[in-house]
């Protein structure tokens, strides 16, 4: 019989290796599945893991990696102080599409004055509607005790309906011939967030994600406030006991969330998506939970992990294409690795150890 | 007539031997006392006897025949009961409902109740079935406890210190319920490490130390001298108080009064104090009776009125702990894992979580772990804290270690005044009696300190002044020279709302 | 705009249809978290209900086969979770996440071939005598039989909560399972038969709306029903019957908007239809009152 020992000290060795062990068994799992879809496993895994990177066209996909790597990285940066802490904002979905609103208002009201303070503005926006949607869940809570997991949810589905009404109304293009959506973006030279290098996918997003996880590296390691927010996360009351106010802590950590995911959904807009449109979200703000815990909530770890995940969602394009993937056994596959990432922690906190079971 | 015999016992968990080959003889009718040290291996016995450790090797047998029972339930089905220390009951469920989980094949919900009513009067413990457990103080707690085994006619009744959480008066009426259940041809195994107790109850006392039986006595017999060396295995340091004049007052404390911070808590009453310079103050009291939600107040965890809490005459009832730490006022709540430490952090984070404003280990908001380091280190080698080293997780530490280094990380910050709930709660005779001095010498030093404990000996042991805590309100103070256990009894609220017991034995 | 389009007894009536997918996975997550584990995966498990349940009533033209489907699909699904945070003992907020990002990607994948298909005819069942009484009896009485089997489950299971030695060893789980596992109640046993359930209650749930108030298959068709399910629960402050009154509370707000915008109301339809999210955020601001399980959430380690 196994069983569960807990170790004195959390295992150095394991935290590093429980998530190559993950995506290791992703892959494997994965290549039955697609097997019992009647895919060739090894070519689709080949596909999906390594043909971004190393095919005679990785030249156009690597750039690709950036763009959808960089909004992951960002909203997960944001989402693991929060998960560090023990606050749980899983609305990120809801944030970056208020973010892409508000960026894409300020843009759009100063259509067509060229000026280069447009773009900073937009910024700003983005980062304000961010916060001001995470706010939300934040003061309800503090003030209320309601649970934010539940209320920023609920906020997801009112910023999609938001967004809706958006693209069909006040934003859309009025020489758009009626189309839903909003006057691109990318084609307003003041607004627009364009590559920085031609052609290497480096836009200003992927910047922010790299500054946000210096940004991240540091105040988890050297300041008292990353000290805060990891000391709150594994003993509240111990927190509480150090001088922690626990308010304020569940606030700037859904303020540094929400504006994380509000910037991802401020570039997205400008940038690779262009316009406000109906379906303007994909789903990086759930995505990014899972890069935020694969990266077991260490800043490189989710730089490593945001890269993992642009690469499966890249890699899965290459796969539908090619070889008829179907589009879902992506996500299936993106859940599994999350999935067998949280099976194989318990290795990191305890041993197993084999025991006979005796006869009685 | 031998009722269980334990022979050659041995139990190990990975590093520990916590039993190695004990052997027991418990009689028909008799209280046997089991004597020990925090982590002589007690609790593990009496786990293996109630089926939830399984022995590596060794035999037991009830009445005569091979017992093994492989759960709990498997035990008391063969009349084994035990009252726990704490872990036992449900604060949500009704006294009734707590009762019927711990019986075999319980009545319906009514009878239940009714049975509940009967056995408490048999045997004097009064207790209402339909009140909500959470609602109850400690000693009622125990009570239900104790009734639940009651019901289902135990031939073998554990308890496992059962006195911690009682008045003085109140552990005279336990004593008599035991009295009469063994002249009803019950067995009791008293585990304990209270000699005094153990030598007015107890037939017999088995030893134990480092997880082997080192003795066996007549407790009547043995003074409590002998049986301390027995169960420490060495003469015991006694803390040495010296007589110093005390000083200005610097703490506090007017009118405090405060709501109870959730469902279970306790509301504080009008409470007042104040203490001066180089002076122990010892606050005695069962738990649960506003102990956690004063030191809450004091460290400032619980913010209250400016006024209610002075220090040196600055109003401080509403500054947050690290400002009143600012100020010299530092605190070292009850519960090591999670409250006054974080387990899973390290000793040199753990350190921090306290000493960042007065040891300033931070620079503009940034850490300075080389200066961490240092104090970590320094409190474990001035405070004996046996560590692997300073960046081992605190889990890691066994209870008594881990307190001498949050004592310690206390201490070493100087305070002029220091407020401790249970300072040696759960941790063993030498690491215990080295907190105590440390205690002590600090009040030499020149710092006032507020020590609250259930250990009433040890408040005897180390403070100035005396006062209960008791229902949220505090007795008055007095001169601990000179109190006698009555006195305590009377401060302390005498035995709440028992009455007591008509034993008709 | 013409309210008179809205017919009252109608919309009573469809009230009671449009709570009966929420109160079905309410009622299982209630299950769970009085036995102390909070499960996010409600919205997962109800999704794979969903389809599952759509499969095998296309397949086998029978929706009570379909409902069995469903469950089964529900309960398979929650038993990953269960494994992982009981077993395993991972972060339960984590894994709930991962069950239900889990969930819409194995529905998608399974659904792949039943989009744009029908389901089976799944009729209402019209209660002799109760069905004929004026205005209740269409209201309350002449509905499918999984609104019964809604009310049925309801009621069963605070009659187990409250009146059965089972109710009784689960909440006392729940409440504090180190004194459980001390008195020798198998913890871990009795937290995976409650998941299992809330599995199957939430499959129920999906499989409602894929073959009776859709009634087709649609992926993410669920669309945040499973965590409205979640946010009653703590509206219903852990208790079945209030969990009734929060269920139709939220089916009264959807029918509401949905017929305000079929009467064509002067809102824009996006603003009508984030009413409902909007409504059970404010009834968690009111509502957040109630005692929660004592060990809700925390994991279970029986150690020395």
């Amino acid at each position: 019989m196994l069983m569960l020992e807990k170790r004195p000290n959390p295992s150095r060795g394991w935290t590093i290796a429980t998530p190559l062990l993950a995506v290791l068994l992703t892959m494997l799992f994965g290549g039955i599945l697609f097997a019992a879809l009647g895919k060739n496993p090894f070519e689709t895994i080949r596909s999906i893991f390594f043909d971004p990177l190393f095919s005679e066209f990785a030249f156009y996909y690597r750039p690709q990696l950036l763009i959808k790597g960089a909004p992951l990285v960002l909203i997960a940066i944001g989402l693991s102080f929060g998960f560090r802490a023990g606050v749980w904002n899983i609305g990120a979905e809801g944030q970056y599409i208020m973010g892409a609103l508000f960026g894409a208002g300020v843009g759009l009201a100063f259509y067509p004055m060229e000026s280069w303070i447009v773009f900073p503005l937009m910024v700003i926006a983005g980062a304000v509607g961010g916060t001001l949607w995470a706010m939300i869940p934040g003061v309800l809570k503090v003030k209320f005790g309601t649970n934010e997991i539940l209320v920023s949810l609920m906020l997801v589905y009112v910023a999609e309906q938001l967004l809706a009404s958006m693209a069909l109304g006040a934003m859309r293009n009025p020489e758009g011939m009626g189309f839903p959506g909003s006057r691109n973006l990318a084609q307003y030279p003041s607004a627009a967030n364009l590559e920085i290098i031609s052609g290497s996918g480096m836009h200003w997003g992927v910047v922010a994600a790299f500054i946000a996880v210096i940004f991240a590296y540091i105040t988890l390691s050297r300041h008292i406030f990353g000290f805060q927010v990891r000391l709150s996360g594994l003993s509240p009351r111990a927190a509480a006991f150090a001088g922690v106010n626990p308010a304020r802590l569940v606030l700037v950590c859904l303020g540094i969330s929400g504006a994380l995911a509000g910037l991802a959904g401020m570039f997205e807009v400008a940038g690779p998506a262009g316009q406000v449109s109906i379906d303007f979200n994909v789903g990086y703000g759930f995505t990014a939970i899972i890069v935020a815990f694969l990266g077991r909530l260490h800043p490189v770890g989710i730089l490593l992990a945001g890269g993992l995940m642009a690469l499966t969602y890249i890699g899965g394009e290459i796969a539908q294409s090619n070889l008829g993937l179907p589009g879902a056994a992506i996500q299936l596959l993106q859940g599994m690795l999350l999935f067998f990432l949280l099976a194989v922690d318990v290795l990191t906190n305890y041993r197993i150890r084999l025991r006979i079971m005796e006869q009685t | 007539m031998s009722l269980l015999t334990i022979e050659s016992l041995t139990k190990a968990y990975p590093g520990v031997i916590a039993n190695r080959d004990v052997s027991l003889e418990i009689r028909v009718g008799e209280i046997h006392a089991l004597l020990g040290e925090n982590g002589a291996g007690k609790s593990t016995l009496v786990k293996a006897i109630y089926g939830l450790v399984k022995p590596d090797s060794g035999k037991m047998f009830l009445n005569g025949s091979s017992f093994a029972p492989p759960d709990p339930r498997a035990a008391r089905a063969a009349g084994v009961a035990m009252v726990f220390q704490h872990f036992s009951l449900f604060d949500a469920l009704t006294v009734a409902e707590n009762i019927s989980l711990g019986l075999e094949n319980p009545p319906p919900q009514s009878e239940v109740a009714a049975s509940v009513r009967r056995v408490s009067e048999q045997y004097g413990l009064p207790l209402d079935p339909d009140r909500t457990v959470g609602d109850l103080s400690a000693g009622e707690r125990q009570r239900v406890e104790i009734i639940r085994c009651l019901l289902q006619d135990p031939k073998l009744l554990i308890m496992d210190e059962p006195t911690s959480v009682l008045t003085p008066q109140e552990v005279g009426i336990l004593f008599e319920t035991l009295r009469k259940l063994r002249s009803e041809g019950t067995s009791i195994l008293y585990i304990s490490h209270k000699l005094e107790e153990i030598r007015a109850l107890c037939d017999v006392a088995t030893v134990l130390r480092l997880g082997q039986v080192v003795g066996t006595c007549d407790p009547r017999l043995t003074s409590a001298r002998d049986m301390a060396e027995l169960m420490v295995g060495s003469a015991l340091h006694v803390p040495q108080k010296t007589d110093k004049p005390l000083g200005q007052v610097t703490l506090s404390v007017k009118g405090l009064t405060a709501p109870a911070p959730h469902q279970f808590g306790t509301p504080l009453k009008n409470i007042s104090f104040d203490v001066q310079v180089g002076e122990v103050l010892g606050i005695g009291g069962v738990a649960g009776n506003g102990q956690d939600e004063l030191v809450a107040a004091l460290s400032g965890e619980m913010k209250v009125a400016p006024h209610m809490v002075t220090l040196f005459g600055k109003p401080i009832g509403n500054l947050n702990p690290n400002a009143r730490r600012a100020l010299g006022l530092c605190a070292a709540p009850e519960e090591r894992n999670g409250h006054a430490a974080a387990p899973d952090m390290s000793l040199i984070e753990n350190a921090l979580l306290t000493g960042a404003t007065r040891k300033h280990l931070t620079h503009r908001g940034f850490l300075q772990w080389d200066k961490a380091r240092d104090f970590a280190e320094a409190i474990i080698t001035a405070f004996d804290v046996r560590a692997p080293s300073a960046t081992s997780a605190a889990r890691s530490l066994s209870g008594g270690n881990l307190q001498k280094f949050v004592i310690g990380r206390e201490i070493m910050q100087a305070p002029d005044v220091l407020v401790i709930n249970q300072p040696t709660w759960g941790v063993d005779a030498s690491a215990a009696a080295s907190i105590r001095q440390a205690i002590l010498n600090l009040a030499t030093e020149g710092a006032a300190v507020i020590v609250i404990s259930q250990d009433l000996d040890e408040l005897m042991e180390i403070s100035d002044k005396f006062a209960a805590l008791n229902d949220g309100r505090l007795s008055q103070l007095r001169p601990a020279a000179g109190l006698t256990i009555e006195d305590i009894g009377l401060m302390l609220g005498g035995a709440h709302d028992m009455e007591v017991a008509h034993v008709d034995a | 705009m013409d309210l008179s389009a809205i017919n009252p007894i109608l919309l009573l009536a469809s009230l009671m249809v449009a709570a009966t997918p929420i109160l079905l996975a309410a009622i299982g997550e209630l299950v769970v978290e009085r036995a102390g584990v909070l499960n996010l995966g409600v919205e997962g498990m109800m999704i794979t209900g969903a389809i599952c349940g759509f499969a095998v009533a296309v397949g086998t033209g029978s929706p009570w086969l379909g409902f069995m489907g469903a469950a089964l699909g529900g309960a398979l699904l929650s038993l990953l979770f269960g494994v992982l945070t009981q077993y395993l003992l991972s972060n339960q907020v984590a894994t709930g996440l991962a069950l239900t990002l889990f969930g819409l990607g194995l529905s998608a994948l399974m659904g792949q071939g039943y989009i744009g298909i029908k389901a089976p005819a799944f009729p209402d069942i019209h209660i002799p005598l109760l069905g004929d009484i004026p205005v209740i009896g269409p209201i309350v009485f002449q509905h499918d039989p999984l609104v019964y089997v809604g009310l049925l489950l309801t009621g069963g299971v605070w009659w187990f909560l409250h009146k059965t030695r089972g109710g009784l060893i689960l909440r006392a789980v729940g409440e504090n399972h180190d004194a459980a596992h001390a008195l020798g109640y198998k913890v871990i046993k009795v937290r995976m038969l409650a998941i299992a359930f809330g599995g199957a209650c939430a499959g129920l749930g999906g499989a409602y709306l894929s073959l009776v108030r859709v009634p087709q298959w649609t992926e993410g068709m669920t669309a945040g029903a499973g965590w409205i399910a979640l946010a009653i629960v703590v509206f219903a402050g852990w208790k079945p019957w209030r969990l009734l009154l929060g269920a139709y509370l939220f089916g009264g707000v959807t029918v509401l908007q949905l017929n305000l915008q079929a009467a064509g109301l002067a809102i824009p339809v996006e603003y009508l239809s984030m009413s409902p999210y909007l409504a059970t955020i404010v009834v968690l601001v009111i509502m957040s009152a109630g005692r929660a399980p004592g060990s809700l959430g925390r994991i279970f380690h029986a150690s020395r």
